[in-house]
């Protein structure tokens, strides 16, 4: 019996989610239609060639860096046993807590003159080595690898822990060795998921703006800056922003492609990995390969941060700080949950919608994801203004501004723009609850509401709460979009940790990033517990 | 926690961050106040608009963003903007706001005396509140000063491989460029980027301090910076800065010609200002000689008030000629500077 055929009002769901959360964007590319840009010439000679070469090379090195420390880390502590393996499964996951422009900021000051590695060479052991420049692609790809890996981690560590249980046990008691179950078992089996991970960590480098800035590294983001502030053409900037959101569309469609009619589902959820144990050195080198993307990842930079926080601390620390932290925390919170209903509504209108295109056309909605924050802020401004001006006065309901610099439209930038992050690790947990479930809930007079609720949800936790905890960290840590979008006096840790850098005071707008990467701090280790909770 | 739970919880985090903003909006009905948009932000500006606050009972409500973004943001709202005032860091943005129609000129007898003419809008659409220089540093041990004379000498290969100087996105190079273009044509400013690109000893890349600190790692010899950089490394709480800061030495451009390269951080009246009365005084107050005594000195800069003193490290660097060129200049000629710094390569 095929159920699809009735739901038809699934498909207008999809249909009415993804228009609210588009429509932004559709606002952006308006622009697109009207007169010839005149500096695009001048661009296409003298900048594009640079611009794709640049931000080629930035995707692969990063897509390459992230699933080395993402899948080898994830792997380890999902299948074996070693020492810190129960501590090192949720610390591999802090990187993500520190900004990108903060850690390329604090990369930078490590290893620069005045940093603590040459002046402790110079001042104490009389060695004047100069100094080590990071700031060029190569630094690039590195310090934006380091912080982005746990996207990877997290996909492949949720996904090795709920598919691989059985058909991972019947390999093993079948003598397959641990190495070849993870290459013929394992891994196509969590594809999906991985590249749900990796899809994240490329739209995150394709949107990096502040630390390919500071290391003079021109991208296409760099690109559409430059074309729309300093030559002063918004049409070209649209073009640029074009450009970029049909590679972003392309790559969606590959990973449709890539994944095929391949599909892997269980419903078994009661049987987690049984761990390999490790002897001897092998045990010790597992640590370490755990620890080495941390420490590049989280302990280098914080350590620089805490060593210029020393000096610094007494200086900006003042007490509207508890406000920030509230505000901060309170919108990353708000935005998060917002987010995963939208997912959660969106995901399962799709299944129950009868279309393969309603599935295509959902994807429309995580383009946002992939849109220059500063763009997508002035976006989403025109959106506020429209439905200010236009929705609400001609109904008499109000006069002047009422969404357009309020909390509400900051919102709505968040889950326009972070969508995605929630959305796809929930997508790819749906694809894993097979469909006869919900079917055959309907079949026994089942509303689809409830077995939303009393069948999928609860075997979804696990990508829910990883969905969660992406939202908030990145709301968290967003700049472009609560800088232009906030209400009067309202600031973040983030926007506060921004102003320091901004003006060349770095030094100053270390102990504010620690105060982010602290609270941070507690919801990973509370939703953490939750991921692990859940077989 | 039970997927229930968490909505109440959200509902009521979103709840607690709302009454703060709730606040301000009913605050804004009872109260005077004054809409700031601002590039600049500093911890000691808002001392002085709470000193503000206490003189004329005038609340300062302040969004900092870029001043590209709040030119965009203000382009957007149009006739309902809540902005009074658009505060910069450069004089070209000033221009682009005026340009666009987003300013509305402003004929007070106080900013006329208080600011000389050529730092502000000759119809009053901005004012500069504090100025600075873009200059030449160089190592002290190893650059002997006799030789450096023009920002057009830095082409002479005699520099090959010795300056150092961030990317062509910084608006202090832009304007610095687009000074040049005035100078000395298109084609002249054409040359002098190439020139100075061919005596680079690295890529463009960090900030105007990092420029310094790299000099004195022994990556350079002279560096081309705002004044306020050597101001704020001279008094980082870093001590490896001051010493970076120590080993560097001043040098004006252009003395014997059109003087130094100058910018301002300027404000103007937003043209559908709802209080504007208000953002006035606020200038006034700004551009009065207790505030330029403080706004200057926050950043390193030079306050335009002649009535007020540089501070005593700015005039320990000798007095200078600054270059008369009218300051919305630089706004005209910034993108022909952009398209130059791309076609020469200037990353």
């Amino acid at each position: 019996m095929n159920i699809r055929r009735k739901l038809n009002s699934w498909t207008i769901n999809v249909l009415l989610i993804v228009l609210v959360i588009s429509l932004p964007i559709f606002i952006i590319y308006t622009g697109l239609i009207g007169n010839s840009s005149p500096t695009w010439d001048h661009i296409t000679t003298n900048l594009l060639p640079q611009y794709i070469a640049n931000t080629t090379l930035l995707v692969l090195g990063t897509v390459v860096l992230t699933l080395i420390f993402g899948i080898s880390t994830a792997w380890l502590v999902a299948a074996y046993e070693f020492p810190l393996r129960k501590q090192l499964s949720w610390l591999l996951v802090l990187p993500l807590t520190i900004p990108t422009y903060i850690a390329a900021y604090a990369y930078s000051g490590l290893f620069e003159y005045t940093g603590p590695i040459f002046s402790f060479l110079r001042n104490s052991l009389h060695i004047d080595a100069g100094e080590i420049n990071v700031r060029n692609i190569s630094g690039a790809i590195l310090v934006i690898s380091s912080v982005l890996y746990p996207y990877v981690y997290l996909a492949a560590r949720a996904s090795f822990l709920v598919d691989s249980g059985r058909l991972f046990e019947a390999a093993r008691t079948l003598g397959s060795t641990p190495f070849s179950n993870f290459w013929r078992i394992v891994l196509p089996v969590s594809r999906p998921a991985i590249i749900a991970g990796v899809s994240l960590v490329i739209m995150e480098v394709l949107n990096e703006y502040g630390a390919v800035k500071y290391y003079g590294v021109t991208t296409f983001t760099t690109g559409i800056f430059r074309a729309w502030f300093s030559l002063e053409d918004i049409q070209a900037a649209i073009y640029l922003s074009a450009l970029l959101m049909t590679f972003v569309f392309a790559l969606i469609i590959a990973e449709r492609l890539q994944r095929g009619k391949k599909q892997f589902k269980t419903t078994s959820t009661d049987s987690p990995l049984g761990r390999y144990r490790l002897n001897g050195n092998l045990k010790i080198a597992a640590t370490m390969m755990c620890l080495l993307p941390l420490l590049v990842g989280f302990i280098l930079p914080v350590s620089q941060m805490i060593y210029w926080a020393t000096f610094t601390f007494g200086k900006v620390i003042n007490d509207d700080f508890g406000r920030l932290i509230v505000n901060s925390f309170s919108l990353s919170f708000g935005a998060a949950v917002i987010c995963i209903i939208v997912s959660v509504l969106l995901v399962y209108s799709v299944r129950l919608s009868l279309s393969k295109r309603s599935e295509l056309f959902s994807k429309l909605a995580s383009l946002g994801y992939s849109i220059p924050g500063a763009a997508l802020a002035v976006g989403i401004m025109m959106t506020a203004l429209f439905m200010d001006q236009v929705i609400l006065r001609s109904l008499n309901l109000t006069t002047g501004l009422v969404l357009t610099g309020s909390l509400g439209a900051l919102l709505y930038a968040y889950v326009v723009r972070y969508l995605a992050v929630g959305y796809n690790p929930i997508d790819s947990g749906f694809k894993k609850i097979t469909f006869t479930l919900t079917e055959v809930s309907r079949t026994l007079g089942i509303s689809p509401l409830r077995s939303l609720f009393s069948i999928n949800l609860p075997l979804l936790k696990p990508a829910l709460w990883s969905a969660l905890l992406l939202v908030f960290v990145d709301v968290m840590k967003e700049l472009p979009l609560t800088l232009i979008l906030r209400p009067f006096n309202y600031e973040t840790l983030a926007t506060r940790a921004f102003r320091y850098a901004n003006d060349e005071m770095v030094p100053e707008s270390a102990p504010v990033s620690l105060i982010i990467i602290a609270t941070a701090f507690i919801p990973i280790i509370l939703l953490n517990r939750k991921i692990n909770q859940t077989p | 926690m039970k997927i229930s739970q968490l909505f109440v919880l959200a509902a009521l985090t979103l709840a607690s961050a709302c009454s703060g903003t709730k606040q301000n909006s009913e605050e804004k009905t009872e109260e005077k106040v004054v809409n700031l948009y601002s590039h600049r932000h500093y911890d000691a500006d808002k001392e002085l608009y709470k000193k503000f606050e206490e003189t004329t009972g005038i609340k300062v409500n302040i969004v900092q963003a870029s001043a590209d973004e709040l030119i965009t943001r203000m382009e957007a709202e149009g006739q309902d903007s809540p902005a009074d005032l658009l505060l910069t860091v450069d004089a070209g943005r000033l221009h682009r706001a005026h340009e666009k129609g987003l300013l509305q000129p402003i004929n007070s007898e106080v900013l006329n005396q208080n600011i000389p003419s050529k730092y502000r809008e000759p119809e009053g659409h901005w004012f500069g509140l504090t100025y600075r220089a873009r200059i030449v540093v160089y190592d002290k041990d190893k650059v002997d000063p006799s030789q450096l004379s023009t920002y057009e000498d830095l082409t002479d290969p005699k520099w090959k491989g010795k300056i150092m100087i961030r990317s062509s996105g910084s608006i202090y190079n832009q304007s610095l460029l687009a000074s040049i273009v005035a100078a000395n044509g298109a084609d002249g400013a054409k040359k002098w980027a190439s020139g100075v690109m061919a005596n680079m000893a690295r890529d463009p890349q960090g900030s105007d301090r990092d420029q310094m600190k790299s000099i004195v790692a022994g990556l350079g010899e002279i560096a081309i910076v705002n004044t306020y950089y050597l101001g704020l490394l001279l008094n980082s709480s870093d001590p490896e800065e001051v010493k970076v800061g120590e080993q560097m030495k001043v040098f004006y451009p252009n003395q014997n010609g059109r003087g130094a390269h100058i910018n301002v951080s300027g404000i103007g009246v937003a043209k559908y200002a709802p209080n504007k009365e208000n953002a006035i005084k606020l200038i006034e107050f700004l551009s009065g000689q207790e505030a330029q005594k403080v706004f200057a000195q926050i950043n390193y800069e030079f306050p335009v008030n002649p009535k007020n003193q540089a501070s005593a490290l700015l005039q320990s660097w000798g007095a200078f000629k600054a270059d008369d060129l009218n300051l919305a200049e630089l706004g005209k000629n910034n993108r022909n500077a952009v398209m130059i710094f791309d076609e020469v390569g200037w990353k």
